[in-house]
């Protein structure tokens, strides 16, 4: 899911921004400006370090009985994409009265990146985190009104036992760039610590940069 | 829309004089300076002439000086060329170079490549004013050192690193270990006398004085043992084959002749509006903090950490009112890396994700600064009232 506009130039490193991007980024919808007042909101969730180069938070507020998504703000720390991605999330389940919430969580970053026009490809992951903040929320929420059973739990599979490490965790090393099994290990900082791992490590890789950048 | 190019490390507008001196030998100059007729022997001519203008400015012998096609070029030569001389002898794994952490990445990314070559690479730190630390340096260069590479001013946060008294270190230390310098940034402000410096190959580019970009050069000094890393034809005396870009070198010495001419009047002009700049900015807008000491720094470089701001986001509100500027953050360009400069000053992450670099130039007026005071202080202000990060400083 390539900025097409990109392709088309000829432009190898596909690094300019939609003008819907843009238009995000300049004016970004639903903005959480003022603190909120106790009670506005159903539930909030955050995830990001600045350290890592972005953090969002989202509050939401939801109709109980019909479980539509009446209200949703956020603020964000982060680069054009990271902006302009939660706020075209924000408009996607508020608008046409509000999704539902079941149908929310099956927002992949790959349908705000279809609604954006496209990302450079190096940016993708930013637009990863909105939908992870807003699960956060979700759960939050869940936990707000005892639904403990439905709070989602993330079904990461260990690959490398010795290390740890997840397809989540490879995942998000591809969405940030790498390619091989080399630029994997270099962002998840680790070698490999179980060699017969290397195989599913390495087909991982394939199926994340073919389902990413295929 | 006017322009507000505040930009010039990454690289400058071209002179006149430079591009009027090209356009006339692109127009006249067409033959191949490796054939032997008259044609050929012309654009010949005229490289040796652009070679011992230089030469006179850098105080070396024309022979000295190889042309390439880029700083980033020069900087591989020098380090791959260097100490891949070494690779057929039997000390080969002992062989060292010493580098250090705020190193562009045309020197870090081909000494990593000689790490996985099997050479031993060290990084020295600096301290948090962004100074090599000379004492680990000394401690560390051994009789296997072959090789030292430091950049003379830094291309981030345009620190000035003391090269003479760092050349006169070495060679106390080790006469045979080799000294390179990058001076791709220093080329504009500071002393290129080779003599002077004391160093053994220096790296300049055109891009950054004036000049044209895809040309650079580096100094080798005679007797220097280095191997090509491109191969062909044999030009500049086999360490870099290739038909010379004879309007590009032209173009470069024509650059390098005038930016040493007027370089004295235009650091103390530079200098003037760079010092009003950040003090405008430290004072006007809370939470900012300047990266790299304000001593010994190059006159035009200016770098600033926006907290709870990310520099991407910044970068692009400014382009909206015409002021191009450039990150050092996690969001620059190609690199999502947060800068390894402003970490390498013991900084946190959360100062390299919001640093701005302002860099002045020969175009830049206070008109032009007083406009970004002006902006600044809002988009940063409209930034934070949607960050939800609140770092304590």
């Amino acid at each position: 899911m390539i900025n097409k506009k990109n392709k088309k130039t000829g432009d190898v490193e596909n690094w300019v921004y939609s003008d819907k991007v843009r238009e995000h980024f300049f004016s970004p919808k639903n903005l959480m400006l003022k603190d909120p007042k106790k009670e506005e909101f159903s539930a909030e969730g955050q995830v990001g370090s600045p350290a890592c180069g972005d953090v969002m938070k989202i509050w939401i507020k939801i109709d109980k009985k019909n479980e539509r998504i009446k209200k949703l703000k956020w603020r964000t720390f982060g680069c054009a994409s990271a902006i302009a991605s939660t706020s075209m999330f924000s408009v996607m389940v508020t608008e046409k009265g509000g999704m539902k919430l079941q149908d929310a969580l099956k927002i992949k970053p790959q349908d705000i990146m279809k609604r954006l026009h496209g990302l450079p490809a190096r940016k993708v992951h930013c637009s990863v985190l909105c939908d992870k903040a807003f699960r956060q929320a979700v759960n939050n929420y869940f936990r707000n009104t005892k639904q403990y059973s439905r709070i989602i739990v993330d079904g990461a599979k260990i690959v490398d036992k010795n290390l740890n490490i997840t397809d989540k965790d490879i995942e998000s090393a591809v969405l940030d760039g790498a390619k091989t099994l080399q630029d994997v290990q270099a962002k998840l900082k680790v070698g490999v610590g179980d060699p017969s791992a290397i195989p599913e490590i390495e087909q991982l890789i394939r199926f994340y940069n073919e389902k990413y950048y295929g | 829309m006017k322009q507000i190019y505040l930009d010039y490390a990454s690289t400058t507008l071209i002179d006149k004089t430079v591009a009027k001196a090209m356009t006339v030998c692109q127009a006249k100059i067409y033959g191949n300076p490796g054939s032997l007729h008259q044609v050929g022997q012309l654009a010949k001519k005229e490289i040796l002439k652009a070679r011992t203008k230089i030469a006179k400015i850098l105080n070396c012998k024309p022979e000295e000086i190889i042309f390439t096609g880029s700083g980033t070029e020069s900087d591989n030569l020098a380090i791959l060329g260097v100490m891949r001389t070494n690779r057929l002898s039997p000390a080969c794994r002992q062989a060292g170079m010493i580098t250090t952490d705020i190193e562009h990445h045309a020197i870090l990314n081909p000494a990593e490549q000689l790490g996985k070559e099997g050479y031993k690479i060290l990084k020295i730190g600096v301290n948090k004013d962004g100074f090599v630390d000379l004492e680990e340096l000394k401690k560390n260069i051994s009789s296997e050192t072959v090789l030292v590479s430091i950049i003379y001013a830094n291309n981030e946060i345009g620190t000035i690193q003391p090269i003479k008294e760092i050349a006169k270190m070495i060679k106390e230390k080790n006469p045979k270990t080799l000294f390179h310098t990058d001076a791709c940034q220093a080329t504009g402000y500071l002393d290129l006398n080779v003599q002077n410096l004391g160093v053994d190959l220096m790296t300049i580019n055109a891009g950054k004085i004036y000049g044209p970009k895809g040309v650079g050069l580096l100094y080798v000094k005679a007797g220097t043992k280095i191997e090509p890393i491109i191969f062909g034809g044999g030009q500049e005396r086999g360490l870099r084959s290739g038909t010379e870009n004879v309007a590009g070198i032209i173009g470069l010495a024509t650059a390098l002749e005038l930016v040493q001419k007027n370089h004295k009047k235009e650091s103390l002009r530079e200098i003037k509006l760079r010092d009003y700049f950040i003090k405008q900015i430290l004072q006007k807008i809370p939470k900012t903090v300047l990266n790299g000491s304000l001593e010994n720094r190059l006159p035009n470089n200016i770098n600033i950490s926006f907290l709870d701001v990310e520099g991407e986001a910044m970068l692009l509100w400014l382009d909206k009112y015409g002021i191009c500027v450039s990150t050092g953050s996690a969001c620059d360009s190609l690199n999502l890396d947060p800068s390894h400069v402003i970490l390498a000053l013991g900084k946190p992450y959360e100062y390299a994700n919001g640093a701005l670099r302002f860099t002045l130039g020969r175009s830049t007026t206070k008109k032009d600064l007083d406009y970004v005071l002006k902006v600044l202080p809002k988009i940063v202000a409209d930034l934070r009232k949607i960050s939800p990060v609140r770092v304590k400083i």
